[in-house]
């Protein structure tokens, strides 16, 4: 008499959960899907050849992107440049050498708080040691907070991949007489490059995005520029400017801009899931 | 003969310096992170040593008289972010729980890359849909409705009150929601995956329905770590910038509904820093950085330590 209905309650309660499941999962796919459309349908309209071979215009007139778009790849490249060195040194330290030690943890946890800490505290920092002693915003200080951005996500990674490979790949190398750097080199990041070139595909990704930490570092510049010295136009910066203007043209760069920015950020996040699932040869 | 040791000399030696050049690039991450608290500590100087102890306790954010207080974006902060977490965890534990127990193994992949994907679209795509597309929507099915129903000067009636065109705080924490939840799940499914299968199993076993077994095994195992997962998107809320500066309608002082516009912390910085109108207003700005530091440190610190090194985002 008493287990029926608590089968029956235990029965709904189960089904409502998974329904439940079931429903939050739709809700992620469908917020996915409803941002890349609405991008699709404003952008792809603006998407033309000037888009790609002339500069930000003024309100009013015809134009595209095309010194914003160079204005972000020179600022991504010279912070990839930078954010990969520091970043592979440093992941191989705490993989290499600092496995134990307590120095080793302290800046593995720190590096892990840095690495989702807010970016536009990163662009303050940058502001008041590049830009306000140097008395102007640049593409220099841009490059620098992103690659302040780059270099945990690269760390964490190099850190991640290196401990993933054998000890007894190391001992090998050692025992044919190679010293340590050489091991580590030729032989250990030979072996992990796959995943280390994850972990720079997933940074660029990151970093390609930000706006906050380059509003007041590389500020903005209308015109083409590539003087790296100067306040530079940068993809993000340029659609905040536009996309919240009361100009239509501007708002339909911004859309076409925002278009670009994602297309090409989940395009680098795809190749770098692809290559981190390929089977390691052996 | 000779060739051998005084190779194996040189090896030795540029091992030392190769560990040096390790050792350096670490140090620099730990430098780096020091250098934003003193930096950020020295240019707010002059907001605190001015306004002392009100900058956290007024709400006064006036650049023309030069006097600002932070408990408006402070309190906006918080509010925004707690809702964001609110309509998250339980998205964010709904999809784990669907990719870890009940989703068909053709589909397991696909599904996971899409909710990656969602944290891979960057913050200003998520801004300029949450102001362009989301809000128009919020403002007719969700905000409109909700102050048709409030009954005249009931409480619910002041808590829905405001312009209504979808730009405010409910709004921005909808948006910021859709933004942590991919991190939370990604973490929360790291963990349920670590609940061995044969604790489960056994559950199973005893005839106990699929909620049951999250509910009374699995969640259990992994609680310290879920927690973790739970702050460490409170962490990426709190610091988050462009997404929640287009959609919370910017609006100085303290929130007076949860469809009024405010503002945060990170979006005072974003509107105001490069236009700053004078060296308080610029310290001021800088000070609310600082806040803006210590609080998600204290966060994501915790959210690192509870998670532990086995699972990570």
């Amino acid at each position: 008499m008493i287990a029926a209905p608590r089968r029956l309650t235990r029965t709904l309660g189960n089904a409502a959960f998974l329904v439940f499941c079931w429903a939050a999962t739709g809700v992620a796919l469908i917020a996915l899907a409803a941002i890349l459309w609405s991008l699709l349908r404003q952008g792809i309209g603006g998407l033309d050849l000037k888009v790609f071979t002339e500069s930000t215009p003024a309100p009013g007139s015809e134009g595209g992107l095309l010194n914003a778009i160079l204005g972000s790849v020179m600022m991504c490249a010279l912070a990839m440049a930078v954010a990969v060195v520091v970043g592979v040194l440093a992941g191989t330290w705490l993989s290499e050498y600092a496995r134990t030690s307590r120095y080793g943890s302290v800046v593995r946890f720190l590096n892990d708080v840095l690495l989702s800490a807010p970016s536009i505290l990163v662009g303050l920092f940058v502001y008041e040691i590049v830009v306000a002693p140097l008395k102007g915003f640049s593409g220099y200080a841009g490059a620098i907070a992103l690659a302040l951005l780059a270099v945990p996500v690269i760390t964490r990674t190099t850190e991640d991949v290196l401990r993933l490979q054998p000890v007894a790949l190391r001992e090998a190398s050692v025992a044919l007489g190679a010293p340590v750097w050489r091991t580590i080199l030729a032989v250990i990041w030979k072996a992990a490059q796959g995943g280390m070139l994850t972990g720079a595909l997933l940074a660029f990704a990151r970093i390609s995005g930000e706006t906050a930490p380059l509003l007041f570092t590389s500020l903005n510049n209308q015109f083409l520029n590539l003087n790296m010295a100067q306040p530079m136009a940068n993809l993000p910066v340029v659609i905040f400017q536009f996309a919240l203007s009361a100009y239509d043209d501007w708002r339909r760069l911004a859309w076409t801009g925002a278009m670009l920015i994602a297309v090409s950020v989940l395009a680098v996040t795809i190749i770098a899931r692809l290559l981190a699932r390929e089977p390691r040869r052996s | 003969m000779e060739a051998g040791p005084a190779r194996t000399a040189r090896g030795a030696a540029l091992d030392r310096v190769f560990e040096a050049l390790c050792f350096s690039a670490a140090t620099l991450l730990l430098a780096a992170l020091g250098g934003i608290i003193v930096s950020l500590a020295i240019g707010g100087w002059p907001a605190f040593a001015r306004f002392g102890f009100h900058f956290f306790t007024t709400a006064t954010w006036d650049p023309v008289a030069e006097v600002y207080g932070a408990l408006g974006a402070i309190v906006g902060t918080l509010v925004s972010s707690t809702l964001a977490l609110l309509f998250a965890l339980p998205l964010a534990l709904g999809v784990a729980v669907f990719l870890v127990e009940l989703c068909p193994s053709v589909l397991r992949r696909p599904i996971g890359t899409a909710v990656e994907l969602l944290a891979g679209i960057p913050s200003i795509v998520y801004g300029m849909w949450g102001l362009f597309v989301f809000a128009p929507w919020f403002a007719k099915h969700i905000q409109m409705p909700a102050m048709m129903a409030a009954p005249a000067g009931s409480i619910w009636e002041t808590l829905t009150a405001g312009v209504p065109n979808g730009a405010g705080i409910l709004s921005a924490s909808a948006i910021l929601a859709i933004m942590i939840l991919p991190f939370m799940a990604a973490t929360l499914r790291e963990l349920l995956m670590t609940v061995p299968s044969q604790v489960r199993e056994s559950a199973y076993g005893l005839g106990s329905t699929t909620f049951e077994v999250m509910r009374k095994v699995s969640l259990p195992y992994v609680r310290t770590g879920a927690i973790g997962a739970v702050m460490l998107g409170l962490g990426r809320a709190l610091g988050e910038t462009m997404a929640v500066t287009f959609i919370i309608g910017n609006a100085h002082g303290l929130p007076t509904s949860i469809f009024a516009s405010g503002s945060t912390i990170a979006s005072t910085i974003a509107n105001e820093f490069a236009e700053a109108t004078g060296e308080m207003h610029t310290a001021s700005l800088i000070a609310l950085g600082l806040v803006l530091f210590v609080i998600t440190f204290a966060v994501l610190a915790l959210a690192r330590l509870l998670i532990g090194r086995q699972a990570h985002a």
